[in-house]
């Protein structure tokens, strides 16, 4: 019994259909809890006001926006190394999840920062590496749309994912260098001692999970989707030959 | 002489050099040696040719970094002081979209007529055909660019002490601007309609470079000390040229099949 056994496409989808309702709800349960508790449970910061409150949907969706891109970074690694298609369809199936985590949290980190900092959009280092970011799940949708050849089409998008890895880890750097920012440095790590306080941060966990849970979903969702309709397609060419 | 420690440190440095110097020598004969007879050096010398008879010559590109910087007074008026402080990453860019403009036809000629397939069954490995594309795509696009910013910078009221680094920064930058984009010129070389997505596709990579390499003209041109940026535009200028080439034959590759 290994991982790799569900590289088979309908061992996959089997799995996963017992998986999703479960992930789901769960996904479900989080985001409603994590939101309701968070918007009318949690005190207002006593400088943000009630502003604060965006942060249970603007900090879940940042950072799902980046871990979306590694998880197609490890998806594109296992197709290039032994080849899954399953792999590669969980990789593209990701990409316009990710996408819309980068706007999310575009979007309220500009409705965030519109009270907060007086503007809706500074070339901070983190914004601007966003847009960036956002740029690349861009390409990387456009790249796999354009190539007819689902194989070819894997293969290219892959390599263009780890290209584009190093180059986005770059431009974060580059970016960093080229200008100061407004953003606040990170306040949720384990081992800083400076965190956002307990009343904020255990409803923003659950968010978290919730949006964990939301991505695994939809990405299982996309993949079985991708799947099924490689097959259909399949079968039409079948019936178009005979 | 003798384990002797005092002479061997007055002669150690002499010695080093007399070393590096002779393994120089003895290396010398390879130097072109495999490029001979793999037939790059014919690949090398056909190249830039090619690339100017496939329309990406030096005329395009240039016109092209011409009309972007007249167009930029244009745009945000005529006030010297405005122009003198965006002189700098307006010529950056410039070059960087001239540059932009002529990758769709790194590859295209050679794709339409097969000469790729030919070249990709030659003894030359990928790899090298690429990385000598690059280079010609440098030679006939990035160089005249290199050349022709300082007298663009005259338009712009570049500040005199920005020529200079204008200069470098641009020739330390271009390299790697045709290194990433012969990546994307591999990437969509089969594609029927490819340039837009060839310009979505590269632009997120050109960041970092432009970024560092805007950042040396605009502070040589303010006078302070650029050594960080440099540093940095050169490194990535290296590593691109160093790593790149595999990640585009590799795709390449995967294009004929």
């Amino acid at each position: 019994m290994s991982i790799w056994e569900y590289a088979n496409p309908v061992k996959f989808i089997r799995a996963t259909d017992r998986v999703l309702p479960w992930v789901s709800a769960l996904a479900l349960v989080c985001l409603v809890t994590g939101l309701i508790w968070g918007f009318f449970f949690t005190p207002e910061d006593y400088r943000q006001g009630s502003t604060v409150k965006i942060i249970y949907l603007h900090v879940p969706s940042a950072l799902m926006a980046i871990n979306a891109w590694i998880m197609m970074l490890v998806a594109s690694l296992i197709w290039i190394v032994r080849r899954h298609h399953v792999s590669a369809l969980a990789a593209r199936a990701a990409a316009p999840v990710g996408t819309v985590f980068t706007l999310i949290a575009l979007a309220t980190g500009a409705l965030w920062g519109q009270p907060m900092w007086g503007t809706w959009w500074a070339w901070d280092p983190r914004l601007t590496s966003f847009l960036i970011l956002f740029l690349f799940y861009l390409g990387y949708m456009a790249l796999w749309a354009a190539i007819e050849n689902d194989d070819t089409a894997a293969d290219l998008t892959s390599i263009l994912c780890l290209v584009g890895s190093v180059f986005a880890l770059l431009s974060r750097y580059a970016v960093n260098f080229w200008n100061q920012g407004l953003h606040q440095g990170a306040s949720l790590s384990l081992d800083a001692e400076e965190n956002v306080a307990d009343v904020f941060w255990y409803p923003l966990l659950v968010c978290i999970a919730g949006f964990v849970a939301l991505f695994i979903a939809l990405v299982f969702l996309r993949t079985q989707t991708e799947i099924r309709a490689r097959r259909a397609r399949a079968l039409l060419a079948r019936e178009r030959r005979a | 002489m003798g384990p002797e420690a005092s002479l061997l440190s007055r002669i150690a440095p002499g010695v080093l050099w007399i070393g590096a110097l002779l393994a120089c020598l003895l290396s010398l004969d390879r130097i072109f040696a495999l490029d001979w007879e793999d037939g790059s050096l014919d690949l090398l010398a056909t190249a830039p040719r090619l690339a100017v008879r496939a329309g990406g010559g030096f005329g395009l590109g240039l016109a092209f970094f011409l009309i972007v910087t007249v167009l930029v007074p244009f745009g945000v008026g005529p006030e010297a002081s405005l122009l003198s402080r965006i002189a700098p990453g307006v010529l950056w860019i410039g070059a960087l979209l001239a540059c932009l403009l002529s990758l769709d036809r790194i590859f295209a000629l050679d794709w339409e007529d097969g000469s790729l397939d030919l070249l990709a069954t030659a003894p030359l490995p990928m790899e090298g055909i690429v990385t000598i594309k690059a280079l010609a795509h440098w030679i006939t696009t990035g160089l005249p660019l290199v050349l022709a910013a300082p007298l663009l910078g005259v338009l712009l009221n570049l500040p005199q002490a920005g020529y200079l680094w204008v200069l470098v920064s641009l020739a330390l930058g271009t390299p790697a601007l045709s290194v990433i984009g012969t990546f994307g010129a591999a990437l969509t070389v089969g594609l029927k309609r490819g340039g837009l997505l060839l310009s979505l596709l590269v632009l997120p990579l050109y960041v970092p470079t432009l970024i560092f390499g805007a950042e040396v003209a605009r502070r040589g041109a303010e006078g302070l000390t650029v050594q960080t940026p440099l540093l940095m535009l050169a490194g990535i200028s290296a590593g691109t040229i160093a790593l790149l080439p595999f990640a585009s034959a590799a795709v390449l590759r995967i294009n004929l099949r």
